[in-house]
């Protein structure tokens, strides 16, 4: 059963119609990327699933049940314009913050100092909000999000405004809260993230969700039946005995090493290919080439423009 | 979920009150306001000790001693002859002004004229004013040669008028009241509140703009209803002013009590004769800042039941402030930075004003049908029913004025919800009255 769910969700801001009966499913304990251009819908069905705002058609599920105003305990928000009271003190903010969320004061300083000494930021603990880098705010931000364990994190763009070197620590903390149980929603423009991080991803354009599966299945069904094929002998030999079903896309040649892009036929099963070397040529590599995620997303959202 | 209301109005109010502007603010206030009650009095009592000696100088000798001294001013009636020599070295002459009469009066009435290096103070004109008429004027009636003229006029200056108001309480016992009192009063109330809305109002408006463009507001609305953010600011901010109100009231009573112990004893060491009566006429100056009587004053004060009066102020200064304030939260919720907030400010402004003339006007007549009905009228009638308040208000106006306040701000805080809520999650959008409209309309559930 999938952990949270929404179905045929549809909100209506005047005439735009920001939500068309969406329907997203994401499985319990995985990371589920909510991808799609600027002004799709995203932000909008992700402040719905916080309950900032209401559906007009449609329902969410969480684990099978309607979203209650108690769930906003369970669930964490990492939004993409975020900030922080500047004239606050750190310390006393995030304590705050995490009281709003319902934890108890001594429960959320001892997990607050924990986080602290792990992020490396409990000097600034009494600092005022505006004497900190944006990338330290950031982690402060990153901390109040999972502060109170919450069964369901939603990330929006969390890697905008850190350096790679916390943008890395980010991401193992995310793999981390996967490990320990957590169902994470992730919003990136970020394509390479969403290879690394997401098993699931639904993409969302001009409020219609057009395409969703797991990461492995969405880029095969945009396979271009390319087959990256790296061999040393003889280039002219080869090409000569392939050259009459298969089209050459791509050659790179090091001295007498050879690298070849080719495009397969429809239905033409990957080891025919392989049946046209022989002895002479030695195989070094033999792959399928999938389309990353950037591909995936340019296609999908140009084809979505064109047929409108 | 009530207890997320008192964390966000903790915050609010805890953040707000050890702001050092707010510590400065609460201590220089009631220093302030002392200053203004003690000081004119103070400066009065200074000038007032100086005993003034004017020179006369009467070319027709027909005014003679008709002026006459009083504690603060003595007239010397000099030869005329003398006056060049007196023109001449006048700043050493120890006069304060001298006084020419070249002519006739009943003539020439402005044969008359007063000289001075300094300024001449009203007091001083009013009293040779006022003895050369009444002079004059006794001549005058003395040249129609009537008989038993002198028996007429000691009748007529026997004649005067005057007022005592009483105010008939509802048992029938009689108390004496002063309109003046009243006035200053309700003059008083309805200043305060105008300021209070305004300021506070403002500050309401200021912290839901920093909440927004500081972005942290949708961390916060993923915890808490926007409705309950908004508000805990407005109570924790209404919590804030009545401690303001408590502090500036209880440390004003403390200095100006303070200082009226100074005084007192200041004027007892410095003037040994005719003590008792001069510096308890200067403690009550200082305490009632003008020239009422000082135990008239607590007389009056005690008529106008002040329990029931802080009781309205109490009622109306919160009802009139959770109306406005969800106004100004809703303003802060459309606009981006302080200079947008002109246009919006500017309807909201209308009514406040309106309210403070209209007030005027109750000073006079506070029961006048206008002044009825914006006493009725929810946005007027926190200013409009402070000012009638102590001129006796029928309880029924009372309580459905009160009744009209609260259902008011009900409606004003829902309007103001529904802005708000689409508000503060709308960035970089420049926003007019249709926008806000809009939003109001969609943002239903």
């Amino acid at each position: 059963m999938s952990f949270l769910e929404s179905q045929q969700v549809v909100k209506r801001y005047a005439a735009h119609l920001a939500l068309d009966k969406v329907s997203i499913s994401v499985p319990e304990n995985s990371i589920f990327g909510l991808l799609g251009p600027n002004g799709a819908g995203k932000t909008t069905l992700i402040r719905i699933i916080n309950q900032i705002t209401g559906p007009d058609e449609g329902q969410i599920l969480l684990k099978g049940h309607p979203l209650a105003p108690e769930d906003i305990a369970r669930i964490g928000y990492l939004p993409e314009e975020r900030g922080l009271y500047k004239k606050m003190k750190v310390g006393e903010q995030a304590l705050y913050l995490a009281r709003l969320k319902g934890m108890s004061r001594p429960a959320a300083l001892k997990r607050l100092k924990y986080w602290f000494e792990k992020f490396e930021i409990q000097p600034w603990w009494d600092k005022k909000v505006e004497e900190l880098s944006k990338g330290m705010q950031q982690k402060v931000q990153f901390i109040v999000t999972i502060l109170h364990e919450p069964e369901l994190l939603i990330f929006d763009e969390p890697f905008s405004g850190f350096d790679p070197i916390n943008a890395n620590l980010l991401k193992e903390e995310i793999l981390e809260l996967k490990k320990k149980g957590s169902t994470i929603i992730f919003s990136t423009h970020n394509m390479s993230s969403v290879e690394e991080l997401c098993d699931h991803i639904t993409l969302v354009n001009n409020g219609k969700a057009i395409l969703s599966g797991p990461v492995p299945e969405v880029r095969q069904q945009f396979s271009q039946n390319l087959i990256e094929l790296e061999f040393s002998g003889s280039l002219d030999a080869l090409e000569g005995r392939l050259s009459d079903h298969y089209k050459i896309e791509t050659r790179q040649s090091l001295q007498d090493r050879h690298k070849l892009l080719i495009r397969m036929p429809q239905d033409a099963a990957p080891n025919a290919l392989l049946a046209a070397l022989s002895p002479e040529e030695h195989l070094h590599a033999y792959h399928e080439v999938l389309p990353g995620m950037n591909e995936v997303f340019i296609t999908v959202v140009n084809q979505n423009k064109t047929s409108r | 979920m009530n207890n997320k209301i008192s964390l966000i109005l903790q915050r609010e109010y805890l953040t707000r009150v050890r702001k050092k502007s707010f510590i400065i603010m609460t201590l220089l206030g009631p220093l302030l306001f002392a200053a203004m009650m003690l000081i004119p009095a103070w400066i009065g009592s200074m000038e007032d000790e100086e005993e003034k000696k004017i020179a006369v100088f009467d070319y027709t000798g027909l005014y003679t001693d008709q002026i006459d001294n009083t504690n603060l001013m003595v007239f010397d009636y000099l030869d005329p002859e003398s006056e060049p020599a007196l023109r001449e070295d006048f700043s050493n002459s120890g006069y304060f002004a001298y006084l020419v009469i070249s002519d006739n009066l009943l003539d020439k009435p402005d044969a008359l004229r007063l000289f001075s290096d300094k300024q001449i103070t009203m007091e001083v004109r009013q009293h040779i004013n006022g003895r050369l008429r009444d002079y004059l004027r006794g001549e005058k009636l003395r040249s129609f040669e009537m008989e038993g003229l002198d028996e007429v006029i000691a009748a007529i200056n026997q004649v005067g008028v005057n007022i005592t108001t009483i105010k008939l309480g509802e048992d029938g016992s009689e108390r004496e009241t002063s309109s003046e009192m009243a006035m200053v009063v309700s003059m008083i109330f309805a200043f305060v509140m105008y300021m209070f809305v305004f300021i506070y109002g403002t500050q309401v408006m200021r912290g839901v703009m920093e909440e927004k463009t500081s972005r942290i507001v949708e961390v916060i609305v993923s915890s808490v209803k926007p409705f309950q953010l908004m508000l805990g600011k407005i109570i924790g901010i209404a919590l804030v002013a009545l401690t303001q109100v408590a502090l500036w009231v209880g440390l004003t009573l403390l200095i100006v009590s303070g200082m009226k112990m100074v005084f007192q004893s200041d004027k007892v060491e410095t003037s040994p004769q005719g003590t008792e009566m001069v510096s308890t006429a200067t403690a009550e100056q200082a305490a009632s800042a003008g020239n009422f009587d000082f135990s008239k004053v607590l007389n009056m004060a005690k008529s106008m039941n002040p329990a029931l009066t802080l009781g309205l102020f109490l009622i109306y200064f919160l009802g009139g402030y959770l109306l406005y304030a969800s106004l100004f939260a809703a303003i802060g919720a459309a606009i981006d930075n302080e200079t947008d907030s002109q246009q919006f400010m500017f309807p909201i402004t209308i009514p406040i004003i309106i309210a403070l003339y209209v007030a005027m006007a109750a000073f006079r007549n506070p029961h006048s049908d206008m002044v009825f009905w914006f006493s009725m009228f929810p946005l007027t009638s926190p200013i409009v029913m402070m000012a009638r308040a102590p001129f006796d208000v029928p309880f029924w106006q009372l309580g459905l004025s009160i009744g009209l306040l609260v259902a008011g701000f009900l409606l004003s805080t829902w309007f103001a919800g529904r802005i708000y809520r689409t508000g503060i999650l709308m960035y970089g959008k420049k926003v007019n009255y249709k926008e806000l409209w809009k939003w109001f309309r969609y943002s239903g559930k």
